[in-house]
């Protein structure tokens, strides 16, 4: 299953950079919703992942949604300050990992 | 090759340092979900999409259909969707490679590219092809000491699994400014918000998708209006 997984989203991956030579290879202009969905899909989808990537959390119990609050303020607050990715990604992660193993264990 | 070498390393040293230094946090959430070596490798190898390959562990995680791995993939990879456009004809002339380069065409590769195709020092085929397996092998390589790190470092991983929602995060800022309307960054959180109240954390994905789209239609006039209007 695993692997099936991995091939999927392999080919699927691989069909959506193929989709444009083959759809609009000829002299076909790009249809305007497509161009609309490309443009403002992406910022959804990354909200829809934010949401997906904590839906176990449970908002009611303060131990459980409190330190994801605030390991997210501070990915996000680093991230503004400094726009450095790793530096980001490295810091929410660690302020959360000392959260959930020092804090709220 | 040589000289082509030459001219396409130092294009890519930015994209070294970024690619490495996501693919290391990649390999090690792998090892620290209980994956094989072979998932992480065979993923970078296979899929090369980088915020896909993250939601990917949380769907190996949690398994779902593989109709549902399918539409994530498309759902998250959309924006490639457009890179393409920009090369139809650059690489109708690239004979047996030009398929690798439509494989490997991520965003750090594409924006590099863009800047590559107005200049005519060499000849662009094999400098196209350089740039892109030369950034695909940086992946493959920050994955890979990833793994390495993830299998001989013995640490408490306990919530090391935020390095998802972390790069959720940082993607989402980054279009955030990049973008003069903030309607479909806001779509997005609130229709998977309501999915997960709705449809609980085990069947958010299709709705949230759905509400996502249906909402997107529906205020198409307003986002555009927006996006435009002080342009």
């Amino acid at each position: 299953m695993i692997w099936a997984s991995i091939i999927t989203m392999a080919l699927v991956t691989y069909f959506v950079r193929l989709a444009p030579f083959v759809l609009f290879g000829g002299s076909v202009k790009t249809p305007k919703w497509v161009e609309y969905a490309g443009k403002y899909l992406p910022p959804s989808v990354m909200g829809m992942l934010i949401v997906y990537s904590i839906k176990e959390v449970d908002l009611l119990a303060y131990q459980s949604s409190l330190p994801v609050a605030l390991a997210m303020g501070s990915t996000a607050i680093l991230h503004l300050w400094k726009r450095n990715n790793l530096l980001s990604i490295l810091g929410g992660t660690a302020v959360y990992m000392v959260m959930v193993q020092m804090i709220f264990n | 090759m040589k000289k082509t070498l030459k001219i396409a390393f130092p294009m890519t040293i930015p994209v070294m340092l970024g690619y490495i230094s996501v693919g290391i946090p990649f390999g090690l959430l792998v090892i620290k979900s209980g994956f094989s070596i072979w998932v992480a490798i065979g993923m970078s190898v296979l899929v090369y999409a980088g915020a896909m390959q993250f939601v990917a562990i949380g769907l190996l995680l949690n398994p779902v259909g593989l109709v549902q791995v399918g539409l994530m993939t498309l759902f998250v990879n959309i924006r490639h969707l457009f890179y393409g456009l920009s090369f139809i004809d650059l690489f109708k002339t690239f004979g047996p490679k030009k398929q690798y380069m439509i494989f490997a065409l991520t965003d750090e590769t594409y924006s590099l590219l863009c800047g590559l195709a107005i200049q005519n020092e060499i000849s662009k085929e094999s400098l196209f092809f350089a740039v892109s397996l030369l950034n695909q092998i940086y992946w493959i390589t920050g994955t890979i000491i990833g793994v390495f790190l993830g299998t001989i470092i013995k640490f408490n991983t306990t919530g090391i699994e935020f390095a998802l929602t972390a790069l959720f995060i940082v993607i989402f800022i980054e279009q955030w400014l990049a973008f003069k309307t903030h309607i479909p960054a806001l779509l997005g959180l609130s229709a998977s918000a309501i999915s997960l109240v709705l449809f609980g954390e085990g069947s958010l994905i299709i709705p949230s998708m759905a509400l996502m789209l249906i909402g997107l239609l529906f205020l198409k006039p307003v986002i555009l209006k927006r996006e435009g209007a002080d342009q």
